[in-house]
């Protein structure tokens, strides 16, 4: 009997070292799994904060715009058509050419105008607008927008003078050279991002029409989904009676809850598109189908939210006399109101980050307008970056980083309104 | 009067019946003798006025919404020559856009059928008529109704009872939405699919292996037959849906048990959350990462062993859709592991057994049920995901398992399919509400599995 207990210790005496080893293993192998979770979380920031926080500055050149009226085509200055069709390129060809007088081919002049952006004709008719009497003849220094291909030379260029030349000839990097020599280009806050809707040039392109678009097809979804999801949670909760049907209804829900979002998409396109005859590309529609959507999650909170009230203020409601619909109106709701809000919430910031279903209601289409209602066509900040990111141009990736950081900073500040929604009302009883 | 105007003056109606409704049950009230001879409160009155006045005004207002235009479009037919109402239904459809854009003043006035013309000013005339027939119908019906409502206040009317009742209806409509979707889909997914089966037949989807939706518009056209062989998508599908699930379930599992069983207190409530946001990450972002960091990241790494790496791999954008589900199964095993009895865990300690034995031969077993559920519903979410695979992987629809090869996936032929303008009668359209079956079936599938074990397992402790 000795012997044999003998012979137990022993045998575990001899494996203890490698257990102890197996469970260190195991131990590792659990930090290393959490390690890796937090590194991609920490290499996506990183990798969209180090590729977009250069598009919030935009490259702009100083040139000495001489307003001759001549070139203009302006001979009155109190003519409005006059001041809106004036050859305002034409001027700011004039500096640039009077700038670089060596130039004299014409490829090389073409390569020239290049150097600033289309829009920059438009931004010095606003200028100019102001006060066409006083710069009328006269030569101003005026800082124009630069085109995206001297922005990214610009923002790429290292001290030791290394750049991303992309599409820049040789010649043009000598004159962005020559500029940046004299200071004459700076590199400035990026209104445009924030005020413009989308663009087919980088430099002009902005996600104001997007945001836009997302706000309204969000109210949409506010709108529909948070009324309706609470009523149909009161009714489950407080008045549905055990049966076939409920079970239906429920069993409906979470399936529904699981979904992939592009089916709703396919549903959105053949009922409300196909079969209604709704327009494509409007925020209603989106909000219609983003509703359809989230309105399993703001159920499924808002019930447990409910569930949460204590029976006892529902008994002494009805103790006192208070009919059902008044105990729920008066005593239930209100009590259950911050957890149905923070659902609500946070079913809104799934449907901000929503692309694939809006994609098959058609909102992927090329809209230069801001959206000004719910009615008219428009786009929404995540297919905007989808749109974004298969655009050829570099300078479009450090747009489409921006836009990302934008719609991150937004989903940041709902989840921790909703976080900080339920800790502040949420009653423990 | 535009629909937005008349809805706030409908609205406005029916909160003047709510005082109305009200003013006239205090008024009754007097005459017997206070309000506690009343058999409601007098907000019970004024209430079920403005249902009366606003209810039917709404119902006419949707109604006359919804029949407005075919009936506009079928007068207008019925106003045009002989000959051209003979045409077929797609033709007059067409006939039926122009004269929309003459009247729209679209298209330029010369060279224009003056029968088109003339059906587009009668169509012009009766859109106008029927926005201001519609403004009377829906004011004088709310009205009339509100009238009537208004005469039926009286001290013995149950007006809590009936207001109660209409509201208790209301929301048990909201809760049948749950199941109109459902119908929804499956209707839209089912006619759609059922026409397409018409044109391909069921098992030459189901099995074929080559899948090249482009049809001919000519039919001497070459190279575009348009074949529908599904197979090349669904093994896309699972390849990249494997390779993420290689990724997110052992780090998912791996981060649950060390978060429940090894980790303080501290240190979980910081972990967590942070797990959680990679949850939170839109996915179109993840598609942005995984296109233009890690594909080439991927395809340079694989040049330097010498390894010919597609740009639009599986592997990319199956390591980073693994990347988005690790949370998913993290914090779905992280509750089944905590649903574990402590009584188990402590037997098992008793026994000599180290903390990682007790975990892998006492939690594990015991949690499994509720593991599979939470890595069959991940995989329910990788089969389904759309923007990571449209951005990142490829179109061309390769049949291998090689995941440095370009593949495509069912999400991405549905998107690709039906982005951009479409006409609904060609089989290339209507093959993506196919493939959409497919994936709800496989979904539903997954997730009745799922639910399934899950709440199985759950009995046994409870």
């Amino acid at each position: 009997m000795n012997k044999n207990t003998q012979r137990t210790i022993d045998l575990v005496n001899r494996n203890l070292a490698k257990r102890y080893r197996a469970e260190k293993r195991f131990r590792f192998y659990g930090l290393l799994s959490i390690s890796f979770g937090l590194l991609c979380l920490v290499l996506l920031f990183t990798d969209i904060i180090g590729k977009g926080h250069s598009a919030f500055l935009q490259t702009y050149v100083a040139l000495d715009v001489h307003f001759d009226a001549d070139v203009l085509g302006i001979d009155n200055i109190d003519d409005e058509t006059q001041l809106t069709v004036a050859n305002y390129d034409g001027v700011i060809r004039k500096a640039l050419l009077e700038r670089f007088s060596d130039v004299r081919s014409r490829r090389d002049k073409r390569q020239l105008y290049a150097l600033v952006s289309n829009g920059a004709g438009f931004d010095l008719q606003d200028v100019f607008r102001e006060r066409p009497e006083q710069w009328l003849g006269k030569t101003e220094t005026l800082w124009l927008l630069a085109d995206d291909d001297v922005d990214t030379y610009v923002k790429s260029r290292t001290a030791s003078g290394e750049a991303f030349t992309g599409r820049l000839s040789e010649n043009q990097q000598r004159w962005v050279e020559a500029l940046i020599a004299d200071e004459r280009i700076e590199k400035r806050f990026n209104t445009i991002f924030f005020t413009s809707g989308d663009s087919r040039e980088p430099e002009l392109a902005g996600i104001r029409g997007a945001i836009m678009g997302s706000l309204f097809t969000l109210m949409v979804t506010l709108v529909l989904s948070f009324p309706i999801g609470v009523a149909a949670a009161v009714y489950l909760e407080e008045y549905a009676p055990k049966n076939k049907w409920t079970d239906l209804i429920e069993v409906n829900i979470n399936n529904l809850a699981a979904v992939p979002s592009i089916i709703f998409g396919l549903l959105g396109l053949a009922i409300f598109i196909n079969f209604f005859e709704m327009p494509r590309s409007i925020p209603l529609v989106g909000g219609i189908v983003l509703t359809l959507m989230t309105l399993p999650t703001i159920i499924i909170s808002s019930r447990a939210s409910i569930k949460a009230v204590p029976p006892s203020i529902r008994e002494a409601a009805l103790g006192i006399g208070a009919s059902k619909m008044q105990m729920i109106l008066h005593h239930v709701l209100p009590l259950a109101m911050p957890g149905m809000l923070t659902g609500a919430i946070i079913g809104m910031a799934q449907a901000l980050g929503e692309t694939a279903p809006l994609l098959m209601i058609g909102m992927v289409a090329f809209i230069v307008d801001i959206p000004g209602g719910a009615t008219d066509p428009a786009t929404v900040l995540p297919v905007q970056i989808f749109l974004w990111s298969d655009s050829p141009e570099r300078a479009f990736v450090e747009r489409t980083s921006a836009a990302i950081m934008v719609l991150l900073a937004f989903l940041i500040v709902m989840n921790t309104l909703a976080v900080w929604l339920r800790k502040r009302l949420e009653r423990r009883w | 009067m535009d629909t937005s105007t008349l809805l706030a003056v409908t609205a406005a109606l029916t909160a003047l019946a709510y005082v109305i409704g009200r003013g006239r049950s205090l008024s009754q009230a007097a005459n017997v003798g206070g309000i506690r001879n009343l058999n409601s409160l007098p907000f019970y009155y004024g209430m079920l006025t403005a249902l009366w006045c606003g209810l039917p005004a709404l119902a006419l207002l949707i109604l006359w919404v919804i029949f407005d235009e075919p009936i506009i479009h079928a007068l207008v037919i019925d106003s045009l020559p002989e000959q051209m109402r003979q045409l077929s239904g797609s033709e007059l459809g067409l006939l039926i856009n122009s004269v929309e854009n003459i009247a729209a003043g679209n298209s330029a006035a010369m060279g224009v059928d003056p029968h088109l013309q003339a059906a587009s000013e009668r169509l012009i005339s009766l859109r106008e008529a029927s926005r201001q027939a519609l403004v009377v119908v829906v004011l004088c019906g709310g009205l009339l109704f509100g009238i009537f409502g208004w005469a039926r206040v009286r001290p013995q009317l149950k007006a809590r009872v009936q207001v109660e009742t209409t509201f208790k209806l209301a929301l048990l409509l909201c809760s049948c939405i749950a199941i109109v979707t459902t119908l929804g889909i499956v209707l839209s997914v089912l006619f759609e699919s059922l026409r397409f089966f018409q044109t391909v037949s069921f098992f030459d989807f189901i099995f074929g292996l080559d899948w090249s939706p482009q049809m001919a518009i000519r039919a001497d056209q070459v190279g575009s037959s348009g074949a529908f062989g599904a197979v090349p998508l669904f093994v896309g599908t699972l390849l990249i849906s494997a390779i993420a699930m290689l990724v997110a379930v052992p780090t998912g599992l791996m981060a649950a048990i060390y978060l429940s069983e090894y980790a303080g207190r501290r240190l979980r409530a910081v972990v967590k959350p942070l797990l959680e946001v990679l949850a939170g990450i839109p996915t179109v972002v993840y598609g942005f990462f995984a296109a233009l960091t890690v594909a080439p990241m991927i395809r340079d790494n694989g040049a330097v062993l010498g390894l010919d790496v597609s740009s639009e791999s599986a592997l990319a954008a199956g390591l980073v859709m693994g990347v988005m589900i690790i949370p998913f199964v993290s914090s779905l095993s992280d509750d089944v592991i905590n649903a574990v009895p402590q009584s188990l865990r402590d037997g098992s300690f008793g026994l000599g057994a180290t903390r990682s034995e007790t975990i892998r031969q006492v939690v594990i077993p015991a949690a499994l049920p509720g593991i599979v559920g939470g890595v069959l519903l991940a995989v329910s979410r990788a089969i389904g995901e759309t923007m990571i695979v449209v951005m990142a992987a490829g179109l061309a629809a390769n049949l291998t398992a090689n995941p440095l090869e370009s593949v495509t996936t069912v999400t991405v032929q549905i998107v690709t399919l039906l982005v951009g303008d479409q006409e609904f009668d060609s089989p290339k359209t209507l093959s993506a509400f196919a493939l959409g079956l497919m994936l709800f079936v496989v979904t539903l599938t997954l997730n009745y599995i799922a639910l399934h074990v899950v709440r199985k397992y759950r009995e046994q402790y409870e």
